[in-house]
């Protein structure tokens, strides 16, 4: 193939690289800025939104008829609530206890992970499902076809960022969970019910993973063990883009998913990956705030 | 007092490695084996253990440790033919190597991120054996010849596809690991490392050079679990990359805290106990790392301590 | 102290005890769960042939796992009904390793010293059947696998292991390559797991190709724990007439989804082998673009216009349907290609068991020296696949190979190799070790 397509296809795959990535890693950003917690099951979040998603559209397909789409729907709908169902109990019976200490958090939510991840096991089984995209386009360009449904995964993931933004920045829930974030302390003494802004800000972080997930599995499959490749992903974006800060973490998973999607088209991915995790780490190490984080206080 | 209680501690030491070894003319032929595998990877734990168990630092990325022990034996073992004794010195090297350079990175961290950086380079490291599979053949892994199962040390000759021979020398290395660890700890050393752990700020201000110090303990750290990586691979003749996944730094970390982080047995209770739970749970679901995951949850929620902590901080306060 | 040091242990076997009390076998239960402590009698002539079932129950073996399992279940009752083996029950003892070569050694360990099974066969993944082998090998156990892998016949396992179900890989790749150099093409780009079932194909087909004047113009090794594959289509050169592609795990469905999005209907010929689209449907709507590419298969998934009665009766017994679905659920397709090989391996085991007079452990060697007696398979019950050439010294058995074309959504096989189109074979002797 020659450069130019050749490129134009990386740029396709590193911007869907980027796409969902933004959408995996928001949610473990989220949860890491308002509650300090770094929260290991967040892929399992992630993992049991697929699996969701394909219960539901499997349900509205075989009981009712329906097309493919009605089903990316409700799953699109009953998916992220009952995520964050599934997290806001973890959290009330498991974080609240530990009082939120950084290194219980840690184990507890290792813990989170296998009894999630083999619960799905027991109940969804091994294997790999399929779950049909809402609508199958084939792009034919001169060189190469790609799929439509990985644009619209592009364009729904900027979306999102946009009412995680507005949400934020714009509305009275935002200006309270920056608040916790900026001082859980002082937000008490004004009022702020800092129990109940933990909860929801740890359910609306899996229920943003759970989104990103209904998105994802089309192109993918729904399987036990998809959870723990976002994890590690997510992390390295939340932690380049520096932890707690939304713009950053968008701006590293382009970063991040453009230089991978480049960079795996032309070398070995395995090599890749290793050179983006050790270079990461060496962020960490050497510019610990991240690169667009404010230092820790 | 003092007196009495120090010939409790060795006392106490003294009789668990006698217990483990009357242990194997009693124990069925499978438990035995199990034993010689719970007793390798309890020595992985301690290794672990005398990093976030007495120094307080958590690290996610062990695994990377004890598979530079794996490869540094298994590798010289297969390509250059080296007798059992040298490439287990090879496997112990090369995770002193590593355990220093990591040290010397990543300690510039702390908490979280220490924990983080730790769990990067451990990916990066596993991610290295699978990137050079010529060598490694990568998760396939790779088999040791038959010369790599016998040996002949000081005009006896060891066979390692006997089942005794193998359990006798784990626990030969079980308990020399013990005798290191409680020398450290109940040494000067130790003395700092905790200090460390309680309050670094304090140490730091009575004139100790806190990096220096960590920096030891990592390196002890990941020295002794790449002992056990070195001793699993010779004993059991695999390497593979399995060893080198995320989920082995998590298993230490499992192993320390079910036993008590900070006691020198604790590991080892904590292996033997998980060892078992896992096993028992195979036989009845497959999906027997769900016993993990709880035990994981109920140990953070109502024991922190694990065993032997909570059996320390109730009954036997000069547990060490 | 030394209380508290073995209580966990004392705790575990109350629960169990607790818990097998409960159960309605609650003898069996107990046996099952804490054995080790229980002192099993002398076997008995009616005390059953205990068979250790290695299975990828869990891990990314899963699906083969599934149905390795209903083969072997199949199996066994059939040979139960005509009388077990040497007039001694037949039962199956079943461990998952995770798909995990760990695992997958303490399994075996966990089958010699606390099952006490006479025997451990079914392991498909080949990084599991190299981690477990060495164990097998000192412990004395007798390993039937059943993985396609070259690492049998290759000589790098030991005296215990056999292969005697199903041809490796090596073979497979050396029947297969004048077909597509004669029809498809001669520029060939290959794409495969990196890791060792891929290997075989790496270190195989390029020889292969050549011998029959075509060339392998480049090499796409993929990690097996992949999930997108998009990025390494561009790296297939332009020139390509053949693309020969074989992946495994969870990701299959994806690999050919994406294949088929980037090239559509232009592309070149396409040669897979089936473990590609192994357990998936064909139906798949992005898969459309499959039509008229080939495949290889062990044993053909539809069943043919020629179908031999053996298949169909191997088929009702393990009960799959004419198109390889399961015939409770047709979701759920099989492993067609390759379950066959748990089903002849476990006739063999009953026909080495009786040539040996097998009476227990004690016969173990004359059960090895049984096998490496064999040096051919006749088709038939036993046999559905066909009839096969067994190696008693490197242990690998040898049969035909069908190579299917995609037609109006269903595989229809085209071209179905001799035994001796695998080429030479290995001339690994295990006999020479010691038993």
């Amino acid at each position: 193939m020659a450069f130019g397509p050749f490129l134009l296809l990386a740029t396709f795959e590193g911007l869907l690289q980027a796409a969902i990535l933004t959408l995996t890693a928001l949610g473990l950003s989220l949860v890491f800025g308002v509650m300090r917690v770094v929260n290991v099951a967040h892929g399992e979040f992630y993992m049991l939104g697929a699996v969701i998603a394909w219960w539901v559209s499997t349900f509205v397909s075989s009981m009712f008829g329906m097309p493919p789409a009605v089903g990316f729907i409700a799953a699109l709908i009953v998916s992220p609530l009952a995520v964050g169902a599934i997290a806001m109990v973890g959290e009330r019976l498991i974080l609240k206890r530990l009082n939120y200490n950084p290194e219980s958090t840690i184990v507890a939510t290792i813990g989170m992970l296998y009894i999630i991840q083999q619960s799905v096991l027991l109940t969804y089984g091994p294997d790999a499902r399929r779950v049909a995209a809402p609508f199958y386009y084939r792009i034919q360009l001169p060189w190469f076809g790609y799929s439509g449904y990985n644009l619209f995964v592009i364009a729904a993931a900027a979306v999102l960022l946009l009412i995680v933004w507005f949400i934020l920045s714009r509305t009275r829930i935002g200006l309270i969970m920056r608040a916790t974030q900026f001082d859980a302390e002082t937000a008490q003494a004004f009022g702020i019910p800092i129990d109940r802004v933990y909860s929801l800000v740890f359910a609306a972080g899996a229920m943003l993973a759970a989104i990103g997930a209904v998105l994802v599995v089309p192109i993918r499959q729904a399987h036990y063990l998809m959870g723990l490749d976002p994890l590690l992903l997510s992390f390295i974006t939340v932690i380049i883009g520096g932890l707690g800060s939304l713009r950053g973490t968008v701006i590293a998973a382009l970063l991040i998913g453009l230089s991978d999607g480049i960079i795996s088209v032309f070398f070995s991915p395995t090599l890749a990956k290793m050179i983006s995790t050790l270079l990461v780490a060496l962020v960490l190490v050497f510019k610990p705030e991240g690169l667009f984080g404010a230092k820790a206080r | 007092m003092i007196q009495s209680r120090q010939s409790a501690v060795i006392i106490l030491h003294i009789a668990a490695i006698l217990l483990l070894f009357v242990l194997q003319f009693v124990l069925p032929d499978y438990h035995q084996l199990a034993m010689t595998r719970v007793m390798v990877l309890a020595i992985f734990a301690m290794g672990y253990n005398m990093l976030f168990g007495y120094t307080g630092l958590l690290s996610l990325g062990h695994a990377m440790f004890f598979a530079a022990g794996l490869y540094g034996a298994g590798l010289t073992a297969y390509y250059f033919g080296w007798s059992v004794p040298v490439a287990f010195v090879a496997g112990i090297g090369s995770g002193f190597v590593l355990s220093l350079v990591i040290g010397l990175v990543s300690l510039r961290t702390s908490g979280v991120a220490f924990m983080i950086v730790t769990m990067m380079f451990a990916q990066v490291a596993y991610l290295t054996t699978t990137y050079f599979t010529d060598y490694t053949r990568g998760e396939e892994g790779l088999v040791l010849p038959q010369a790599a199962r016998s040996f002949d040390l000081l005009g006896v000759h060891f066979d390692l596809t006997s089942a005794v021979l193998r359990y006798n020398l784990s626990l030969v290395l079980l308990a020399a690991t013990v005798a290191i660890t409680l020398l450290i700890v109940r040494g000067p050393l130790g003395r700092a490392l905790v200090a460390i752990r309680e309050n670094e700020p304090r140490t730091v201000m009575l004139g100790y050079d806190t990096f220096r110090l960590k920096l030891m303990a990592v390196t002890l750290s990941g020295t002794i679990s790449a002992m056990a990586g070195a001793t699993y691979a010779l004993l059991f003749a695999y390497i593979g990359a399995g060893f080198a996944t995320i989920q082995y730094s998590i298993e230490a970390l499992l192993f320390t805290l079910l036993g008590g982080a900070g006691t020198v047995l604790g590991p080892l209770v904590g292996t033997a106990a998980m060892f078992y739970l896992i096993d028992i749970a195979s036989s009845y679901t497959v999906a027997y790392m769900l016993a993990v995951g709880i035990a994981l949850v109920l140990l953070v929620l109502f024991f922190p301590k694990g065993i032997l902590g909570t059996i320390r901080e109730r009954w036997l306060p000069w547990l060490p | 102290m030394t209380d508290k040091i073995i209580k966990p242990s004392s705790l575990i076997s109350r629960r169990t005890t607790l818990k097998g009390v409960g159960a309605a076998a609650g003898a069996g239960l107990i046996s099952a769960t804490a054995p080790g402590f229980v002192r099993y009698a002398q076997a008995q002539t009616s005390a059953p042939i205990k068979l250790g079932l290695e299975l990828h129950r869990t891990g990314i073996g899963a699906s083969y796992g599934r149905w390795y399992e209903r083969v072997a279940n199949a199996a066994v009752k059939i040979i139960n009904d005509e009388g077990g083996i040497n007039g001694r029950p037949v039962q199956l003892i079943v461990e998952d390793d995770g798909t995990d070569p760990k695992r997958g050694a303490e399994v075996i360990e966990k089958f010699a010293t606390q099952h006490k099974v006479d025997l451990v066969f079914g392991t498909l993944f080949s990084n599991v059947v190299v981690g477990a082998a060495p164990r097998a090998g000192e412990l004395k156990m007798p390993y039937l696998v059943v993985s396609e892998g070259t690492h049998v016949s290759s000589g790098s396992l030991n005296r215990y292991c056999f292969q005697p179900g199903i041809t490796d890989v090596r073979s497979q790749v050396t029947a297969m390559a004048p077909f597509m150099t004669k029809n498809l093409g001669k520029k060939v780009t290959m794409m495969f797991p990196d890791y060792a079932f891929g290997y075989d194909h790496r270190d195989n087909l390029p020889a292969a190709i050549k011998a029959q004047g075509g060339e392998v113009v480049e090499m796409i090794a993929v990690p097996p724990t992949e999930t997108s594959f998009t990025r390494y289509l561009p790296r297939i050169p332009a020139n390509t007439d053949v693309l020969y592609h074989v992946m495994v795990g969870p990701s299959v469905l994806t690999f050919v989804t994406e294949l088929g999005e980037f090239y559509g209907s232009q592309h070149p010929a396409i040669f897979g082998f089936i473990d590609s689209i192994e357990a998936v449907d064909l139906k798949t709507p992005q898969l459309d673009f499959l039509e008229g590419s080939y495949f290889w298969e062990g044993n053909p998934r539809y069943a043919q216009k020629d179908q031999s009665q053996w298949d169909k009766l191997y088929r009702a017994a393990v009960g799959v349907d004419d198109t390889g679905a399961s015939v409770h659920d047709p979701k759920d397709i099989s492993t067609y290609a390759h379950m066959y090989g748990v089903w002849e391996t476990l006739f063999v085991i009953k026909q080495a068991m009786q040539k040996a007079g097998y009476q227990g452990p004690q016969d173990k060697a004359k059960f090895i020296e049984a096998l490496e007696s064999f040096d051919k398979f006749e088709e038939g019950r036993d046999h559905p696949q066909g009839d096969k050439i067994f190696n008693g010294k490197n242990h690998q058995a040898y049969g035909h190979q069908n190579i299917s074309k995609v037609e109006s959504g269903r595989l229809n096989v085209v071209h179905r190799t001799a035994i001796e189109d695998g080429g030479p074979q290995t001339t690994a002797d295990y006999t020479k070790m010691a038993l």
